[in-house]
């Protein structure tokens, strides 16, 4: 099942599948290690539930939750 | 042998721990031109050849994205370093990896230092450096930046590399068939047309065409404009096509192609890992409770109360040292020099003027100690991550509020350390809006002011006034970021990816280092200047002198004051010590002196030029109930804000008033018929929110790169406080207040 980023719960593990943004924000994101085929794990929310932070490549990254809406992940049901 | 090598690397990736540890503490600290970037060069020299060692930004890639980026670029392209020692995490090396494949598509000749193998090890990962060199065709040395174990093997590569002089062909990646065609197309016309064939290797230049990067467009254009519009019409074909065929762009597809390149090449036994990679490690049970949606705020309020406490407490002791110091020299040179202007300018213009500099001195070590700390153990990206949400809405970012903290979000800051604090920012918009507004906090030289007024007027609600100045200033701050970040400093939010490091525990060196760095900054450079300036503004309290005619006046005063009086009492006066008591007559004679005295001080001061300001300022002031005297104390507030109590000390002929005891003043304010609490109000509001004083207007000029934003702060923040402070006394007038 494909979904955004945003709806993943905590913990949750993924596949990415698609980043939908062009230009500065897609490629800092691709920079940083985040493209199709990375495997992805939910770490967790800050206190307000937003921004997001999540294990790539063994590494933490944190993105905004509006930032997470680009990018698609393939999650099983 | 004299080689130039830069360092290059990920952020967090121990680059500037191994730059501290091969120039140890010869360096040199300055800016790239024309832009903040920070630009540290040293030496580093063993028996055999010295290099030349410049440290380059910390960057994940090497497109246009960023200025460190592009500096970064820059400065490989333009200075030409012999070789390129990249720093790569080896606890994280897929993600590191993508830089150094960067640096071989660009031809440079790199030399990869694997750092924190013993990291990576404690993690279960095992790297074959010898394979990962062969497959790369780079040299690759395990690194342990931390103890400088592996620096002289790195080094000897290093300089192995530039005594062969090898030629380093540029790595050529696949990246899909139609993106590859097209750039073998553009290849062909960039060589025939020797476009920028001189500065770039000819595929890079075809590749960033393709990566739409804007500072090679740019200068395509102005180099080539038909040739650059070709090779744009072609990426324009690749896209669409790509688009249409596989919902992906030209770059989007140019990064796969890479990661995939890395992959293949970790795949061939250049990598083996232990265990599951999504293993929880200890910096991970950290965050659990760090970031945890209840703990985390907690711990977070307790730290920075805790650094701010230690900050503020302890800097103390040594400021207090130094104020002793220069109130020392005062009054050495005091007791030397004949009274007159030469005098006055050495005691109250330069001495005081470069003890007020140096006071700030000890604040500034501990402050950025503080946050060294809170930076190196990576404590201070999780207060990043867990306020981003909060200052978003206002147009900050998550890392805007260590600036906040420190000018005074908790009473008692200063502007000038949190001025400097905005350098842990690393996105240019929000940066430049925390430092217009973190001078809107209540540093320690506005409390005297609020207690002298509280005092005088609110004494029975102290500390609910005090509490609700400090709501204001955050609340005023935020607005104005607000609002500056829709108008003047417009633009989307700059993206929040990034990284959180894992936790470390900080070394004594780097944070030595580090701090050392920053103070001396201060100290070279806003030194000359405030040293200058606090000349002028001594110059404008000073100047003119009353005329001899006015001094007369006075001097015939006290004359026939002390003429009107019995010999005894003045014989007693002359012969004055602290610990006889005076009788009542010497006790009139000498208040009735003193009150002299301070009337002249008060007549030289309105008629200095500050004085002449501050009275010609009472047609406007007048709006928000200020006189003349009020006027000049604001004036001589901009030399630093606690001379607003002693000017207005010497304004109402009480003599200059300590800042710390302004019992007298507060009860002479609360007796003046012209004060009223509504008044007193507005000066509140005035005082919370005025120009910074010159010194942080020194600090946010150079932080920001321009003496514009430097007189913006004065001119804007001014207005908006005149305006506020009209605003409560017209209101509160109707009201009947």
């Amino acid at each position: 099942m494909r979904i955004s980023m945003r709806h993943m719960g905590d913990n949750q593990v993924g596949t990415i599948a698609a980043i939908k943004v062009a230009g500065d924000l897609g490629r800092r994101i691709r920079d940083m290690g985040l493209v199709p085929g990375t495997e992805i794990k939910i770490q967790g929310r800050a206190p307000l539930y937003d921004p997001v932070a999540l294990r790539v490549r063994g590494a933490i990254l944190t993105l905004r939750n509006n930032e997470a809406d680009l990018i698609e992940v393939e999650v099983d049901d | 042998m004299q080689a130039t090598v830069a360092l290059a690397g990920n952020p967090n990736s121990g680059k500037t721990t191994l730059f501290n540890e091969l120039t140890g503490a010869r360096q040199h600290v300055g800016n790239y031109p024309g832009v903040t970037v920070e630009k540290k060069e040293g030496l580093y020299t063993n028996d055999d050849f010295q290099l030349h060692i410049v440290d380059l930004p910390g960057t994940y890639s090497l497109t246009a994205y960023s200025l460190e980026e592009v500096v970064a670029r820059d400065f490989l392209v333009n200075q030409k370093p012999e070789v390129v020692i990249n720093i790569v995490d080896a606890s994280n090396l897929e993600r590191n990896l993508y830089l150094a494949v960067q640096f071989l598509e660009m031809g440079v000749a790199v030399c990869i230092a694997l750092n924190m193998i013993d990291v990576a090890h404690k993690r279960g990962v095992e790297i074959n450096a010898r394979k990962l060199s062969a497959l790369l065709g780079v040299p690759v040395v395990p690194t342990i930046a931390r103890t400088g174990q592996g620096k002289k093997e790195l080094m000897d590569s290093a300089a192995r590399i530039v005594q062969e002089n090898r030629e380093f062909v540029p790595l050529k990646i696949s990246y899909g068939d139609d993106v590859d065609r097209a750039l073998l197309e553009m290849e062909k016309e960039i060589e025939t047309g020797k476009f920028l064939t001189d500065t770039y290797p000819v595929r890079w230049i075809a590749l960033k065409y393709m990566e739409n990067d804007e500072q090679i467009l740019e200068k395509g254009r102005l180099e080539n404009p038909e040739l650059s519009a070709r090779l744009q019409e072609t990426v324009k074909k690749v896209s669409h096509h790509l688009l249409e065929t596989l919902d992906t762009y030209p770059e989007a597809m140019i990064a796969d192609q890479r990661y995939g390149y890395i992959k293949s090449i970790l795949k061939q036994g250049v990598i083996y890992q232990k265990y599951d990679p999504n293993r929880l490690y200890s910096s991970d049970r950290i965050d659990k409770v760090l970031t945890n949606r209840f703990l985390g705020p907690l711990v977070m309020l307790a730290v920075i109360a805790g650094l701010y406490q230690v900050v503020f407490t302890y800097s103390e002791v040594p400021v207090g040292w130094l104020e002793s110091i220069f109130g020392w020299i005062g009054a050495g040179v005091s007791a030397i020099l004949p009274d007159g202007l030469l005098k006055s300018l050495i005691v109250s213009g330069i001495i005081d003027g470069v003890g007020g500099v140096l006071g700030f001195v000890p604040l500034i070590m501990f402050m950025f100690f503080g946050i060294a700390i809170l930076e190196d153990s990576g404590y201070l990206a999780r207060v990043a991550f867990m306020l981003d949400r909060v200052f978003r809405t206002f147009g900050l970012h998550g890392s805007s509020v260590m600036a906040f903290i420190v000018s005074g979000g908790i009473a008692g800051g200063c502007a000038v350390p949190g001025v400097m604090a905005t350098r842990t920012l690393k996105s240019p918009r929000e940066r430049l809006a925390t430092l217009l507004t973190v001078p809107f906090m209540n540093c320690g030289a506005k409390l005297p002011v609020f207690a002298l007024l509280i005092a005088a007027f609110f004494a029975k609600h102290e500390a609910l006034i005090m509490f609700m100045i400090t709501l204001g200033a955050w609340a005023g701050a935020l607005l104005v970021a607000k609002l500056l970040r829709v108008t003047l400093i417009k633009g989307p939010a700059t993206p929040f990816v990034m990284e959180l490091p894992p936790y470390r525990m900080p070394t004594f060196k780097g944070l030595a280092i580090h701090t050392w760095e920053r103070t001396w900054q201060y100290i070279k450079k806003a030194g000359t200047v405030i040293l200058g300036f606090s000349i002028i503004l001594w110059g404008m309290m000073s100047f003119p002198a009353l005329p001899d005619s006015k001094v007369q006046e006075f001097e015939t005063r006290r004359q026939a004051l002390l003429n009107a009086a019995p010999a005894a009492t003045i014989r007693e006066l002359e012969n004055i010590s602290a610990a006889t008591e005076l009788s009542r007559e010497a006790l009139t004679l000498k208040k009735q002196l003193n009150s002299i005295k301070y009337r002249e001080a008060e007549t030289a001061l309105r008629y200095s030029i500050a004085g002449r300001i501050g009275t010609g300022l009472e047609y406007v002031s007048r709006w928000a109930g200020f006189d003349w005297r009020t006027n000049i104390a604001l004036v001589g507030g901009f030399a630093a804000k606690e001379v607003v109590v002693s000017t207005l000390g010497t304004a109402y002929s009480l003599g200059g008033v300590d800042p710390q005891e302004s019992g007298a003043l507060s009860e002479a304010l609360a007796k003046d018929p012209g004060w009223s609490p509504l008044l007193a109000l507005g000066l509140i509001v005035f005082t919370m929110f005025y120009s910074p004083c010159f010194v942080s207007v020194v600090c946010i000029s150079r932080e920001s790169g321009s003496w514009k934003w430097g007189a913006f702060a004065i001119a804007f923040n001014t207005l908006l406080a005149f305006a506020l402070a009209v605003l409560i006394y017209k209101v509160g007038s109707a009201l009947g207040a």
